[in-house]
């Protein structure tokens, strides 16, 4: 199972990773940053491949995938 | 923030100034991944024009120098020249490198000088408002050609390739493994090496020429506009028009480098 963060401080709500995720796995949620901009959310972590295509296209260094300790303890 | 930008980039200068979706911050993601690869931060030199991709460098914590407008390459050739050992990378963008900086491109590619230019063709001049650059499609809107774009566009890969450059690879920011494993065998490659990232500026190119202020049916529709190298191979190249070929385009390892060539000739200077 992933763990996908969307850093608010910097994003500024493209939806590029939505859109280039093959997996499905992000969706544009309602919440705003400060700045007035959509943040996406991890609608389904458990689909992710973490293949990291949301990390390379994001503009911003916004988003961060990594491998969650938790659910890798068990 | 990722990892990789903590770790990259100068967190005071944060964040980007570059518009929402702009494709000049994945190509940044890409240069440095590419550097973070290669471990050669502490020996690369960044050299930006003017333009919103000439800001691409100023964020990177590493040797940077922002010049003048069209001019990157022209002081990039005096750095690699004073100290060859460096890893010169420039950016620049269509206007920057091909209009006002057009003399020094190609010469720069004539001489073979060992820099890596990657060149961010978002098809306008964007920061400065709109107008028509050397890469505006024909026929296509701008704040300067309010009817159509009567001009015929540069190939920017096709330009250099005829006036020597050694490597020259082209995609989209829609690719970024691909733009990150080019950009990585650019700053390999002794001599002049062209990384060509068509990108979207869905500011002005997608508002004024396309329609779409959206970045992602823009970068769509900029993808829907390319064509593999192997597959352009095999296709009548009258259906090549209109079409960016993108793929690595071209790797001669035989031409000899600018600082080399030079180093030899002023060893015959001074016997």
């Amino acid at each position: 199972m992933s763990k996908i963060t969307v850093d608010e401080t910097y994003c500024k709500g493209c939806a590029l990773c939505v859109h280039y995720c093959s997996k499905e796995v992000l969706e544009l949620s309602t919440q705003r940053n400060s700045k007035g901009y959509a943040i996406p959310h991890a609608k389904d972590a458990a689909k992710c491949s973490q293949c990291g295509i949301c990390e390379r296209m994001c503009p911003d260094f916004a988003i961060t995938v990594e491998e969650d300790e938790k659910c890798a303890q068990k | 923030m990722n990892p990789i930008g903590e770790k990259y980039l100068r967190q005071s200068a944060l964040p980007f100034l570059w518009c929402s979706g702009c494709g000049n911050g994945t190509v940044l993601n890409a240069a440095i991944r590419a550097i973070d690869e290669l471990g050669i931060i502490k020996d690369v030199a960044l050299v930006g024009g003017i333009g919103c991709s000439g800001w691409i460098p100023v964020y990177v914590k590493a040797d940077v120098m922002h010049t003048l407008h069209g001019r990157p390459l022209a002081f990039a050739t005096g750095l690699k020249m004073s100290n060859p050992q460096r890893k010169v990378i420039v950016f620049s963008g269509d206007g920057d490198c091909l209009g006002i900086g057009g003399n020094h491109f190609i010469h720069a590619a004539r001489r073979n000088l060992d820099v890596t230019v990657i060149l961010v063709n978002n098809q306008i001049y964007g920061m400065t408002g709109g107008q028509v650059s050397p890469c505006t499609p024909q026929e296509i809107k701008s704040k300067t050609s309010v009817y159509g774009n009567p001009e015929t566009p540069f190939d920017a890969a096709e330009l250099a390739r005829a006036a020597g450059a050694s490597y020259i690879s082209r995609w989209t920011t829609a690719h970024p493994v691909q733009l990150h494993k080019a950009i990585t065998g650019a700053i390999e490659h002794e001599g002049f090496a062209l990384v060509e990232a068509l990108s979207q500026c869905p500011t002005q190119a997608g508002r004024l020429s396309h329609g779409i202020a959206d970045p992602v049916q823009l970068l769509d529709k900029l993808k829907s506009q390319t064509i593999g190298l192997k597959k352009a191979q095999k296709t009548d190249p009258e259906d090549l028009q209109g079409k960016f070929v993108i793929g690595n385009l071209l790797k001669n390892q035989e031409a000899l480098e600018f600082a080399c060539s030079y180093s030899r000739i002023a060893a015959k200077a001074v016997c």
